[in-house]
């Protein structure tokens, strides 16, 4: 029963941050796909994952990803392509899950409609990984619905995705605001936060909502989260990034 | 001692008890979809509890360390009202989701035209998905309840080896188990099973296919009835061997015929311990972590199965 696998689990409990799952979006995975998309470019990520892949399971990822691209369009109810993004988790290992999914969008061009029914139709998981996807498949603000759905949600690996390159670039400032505010709120790192550095400098109302924030929790004897000290070193007006950051 | 609640309703229960379950050995469950206490009056309904049977509570179980996963179907009752069958046309795209292990529950409420058309539908759909079955058995009328249940088994596309009969007791016992299906208990406080019949009832048919759970939900249930079966098993002169075929093995064996059961759970971290935003709300001013310390220290052994 070799897919029971209750011996595999080296992601299990080692994680500390509330970022399970976005590991592959911080910092140095931006430098190696050389744009701001917070992953490999697609072609590298399908290099890194059939590295990682089992031999079954990167010969089912090559058929799958094979099939989206030939045949991305409808074919009844659920595409084809759609089924294999739904069960990516169980051929891949769940810890590859992320990877083959947005691989798997990317092969089958989808758009924002498309991505948008993959999302609402899809587990969590899935959804998580429509929110990765987004930065390479869609240019403009059209699926923003979706991250602010996600920033909505209280599951931190959703929250954790939807602010990544995507919100960065096309979230407006009050959004975004609240997106920070809650990725400190629910104990999501903000290295999930994509640009951060570059869309907190000289942002007064981030400083005052961080500030509030702080005494907010200062009254109540409560710690406050370390990150808040960092982001609120950032919307100073001269503030110079940190190298993860830059 | 490692406990795996194959049949436990916790969009019913609280964060509490995902801690206490915890503390007592709880490692794994399986939510059934099932009847919420107050009827739903379209798909939609499902839809949406079906999400959050494959989003917000294997996030839940998570921040406890326990691995969670489902089973779905259109539930017995709810199948008599025509307004809810159309969730039958939307469920074969669920049921290829990771993380649901079996169609279910299904079975008989009251055993009407209705419900047989909906456990057969069912049953089909589970054979089509390479799932197995949780068939859930009536509550009034439980032995000719049972005995129509196993014909129309019989009868499906489903081999008996894949389905696991629940809420069974002494009276129904050995008609399951001479069927060849996996046998399910649910121990509760006042009604079903209670620890000591169900240790008697592990007397005298064996553990072999023997699944016990709480089945706890929105009633006078208790989440913590798995682990009171295990001390009555110990009690009763049980080895530590056997509680563990009973409540671990056999239900990662059965769920495990999906090929969809992954039991390292994912640390969804520390997060979500500030108060007004997390399911941890109220959390103390220096919150304990979930998944570390006392109860951290307890890993979850290999699935071993």
């Amino acid at each position: 029963m070799s897919s029971t696998s209750g011996t595999s689990g080296t992601s299990g409990t080692s994680g500390t941050s509330g970022t399970s799952g976005t590991s592959g979006t911080s910092g140095p995975s931006r430098d190696r796909a050389g744009d701001d998309t917070g992953l490999p470019a697609p072609a590298g990520l399908r290099a890194e994952l059939d590295a990682r892949l089992g031999e079954a399971a990167r010969a089912w990822l090559a058929r799958a990803l094979d099939g989206a691209a030939a045949r991305p369009g409808g074919h009844g109810p659920v595409s084809p392509w759609e089924l294999r993004v739904a069960e990516a988790g169980r051929r891949c290992g769940p810890e590859h899950a992320d990877a083959a999914r947005v691989l798997l969008l990317h092969a089958a061009r989808a758009d924002a409609g498309t991505l948008a029914r993959v999302y609402r139709q899809g587990t969590a998981d899935e959804r998580r990984a429509v929110l990765k996807a987004l930065p390479h498949l869609v240019p403009g603000p059209e699926a923003l619905p979706l991250v602010e759905d996600a920033l909505r949600t209280n599951d931190t690996r959703l929250v954790a995705a939807a602010v990544g390159p995507y919100a960065a670039r096309h979230l407006d400032a009050h959004n975004w605001r609240h997106a920070v505010l809650k990725c400190l709120f629910t104990g999501v790192g903000v290295d999930a936060v994509a640009d951060l550095a570059r869309r907190a400098r000289a942002d007064a109302e981030l400083a005052r909502m961080l500030a509030d924030y702080a005494a907010e929790r200062t009254a109540a004897g409560r710690p406050v989260p370390g990150d808040l000290h960092r982001v609120l070193a950032l919307t100073e007006p001269t503030a110079t990034p940190h190298g993860k950051e830059s | 001692m490692r406990i795996f609640d194959p049949h436990i309703h916790m969009t019913s229960r609280t964060t509490d008890d995902y801690e206490a379950m915890r503390a007592v050995g709880v490692r794994a469950v399986v939510e059934p979809s099932f009847w919420l206490g107050q009827p739903r009056t379209s798909p939609a309904s499902f839809l949406d509890y079906f999400d959050a049977l494959l989003g917000w509570e294997p996030f839940r179980a998570a921040q406890y360390g326990i691995a969670h996963h489902c089973t779905l179907a259109l539930n017995p009752k709810e199948a008599n009202d025509p307004r809810c069958l159309p969730v039958l046309d939307e469920l074969p795209r669920y049921l290829v989701k990771d993380r649901v292990v079996a169609v279910g529950e299904i079975g008989y409420d009251s055993m009407t035209p209705a419900e047989d058309t909906a456990l057969a539908a069912q049953l089909q759909l589970a054979a089509a998905h390479e799932l197995p079955a949780l068939v859930h058995t009536p509550h009034r009328d439980k032995l000719a309840g049972l005995r129509r249940t196993l014909d129309v088994v019989r009868e499906s596309a489903l081999p008996m080896d894949r389905v696991l009969v629940d809420h069974l007791n002494e009276t129904t016992v050995k008609e399951a188990k001479d069927g060849g299906c996996w046998l399910g208990f649910s121990v509760y406080p006042d009604t079903k099973m209670d620890e000591e019949r169900m240790v008697a009832v592990l007397k005298s048919y064996g553990m072999e296919k023997v699944l016990v759970n709480s089945a706890a939900d929105w009633g006078r249930s208790d989440p913590l009835k798995t682990r009171r079966v295990g001390d009555a098993m110990l009690a009763a002169g049980f080895t530590e061997d056997d509680v563990d075929q009973v409540l671990w093995r056999n239900p990662v064996a059965f769920y495990g015929l999906s090929g969809r059961l992954v039991l390292d759970v994912e640390d969804t971290g520390a997060g979500a311990t500030h108060e007004g935003n997390s399911i941890l709300r109220g959390a103390p001013a220096t919150p304990a972590e979930p998944g570390s310390g006392a109860r951290g220290s307890e890993v979850a052994p290999a699935a071993g199965a």
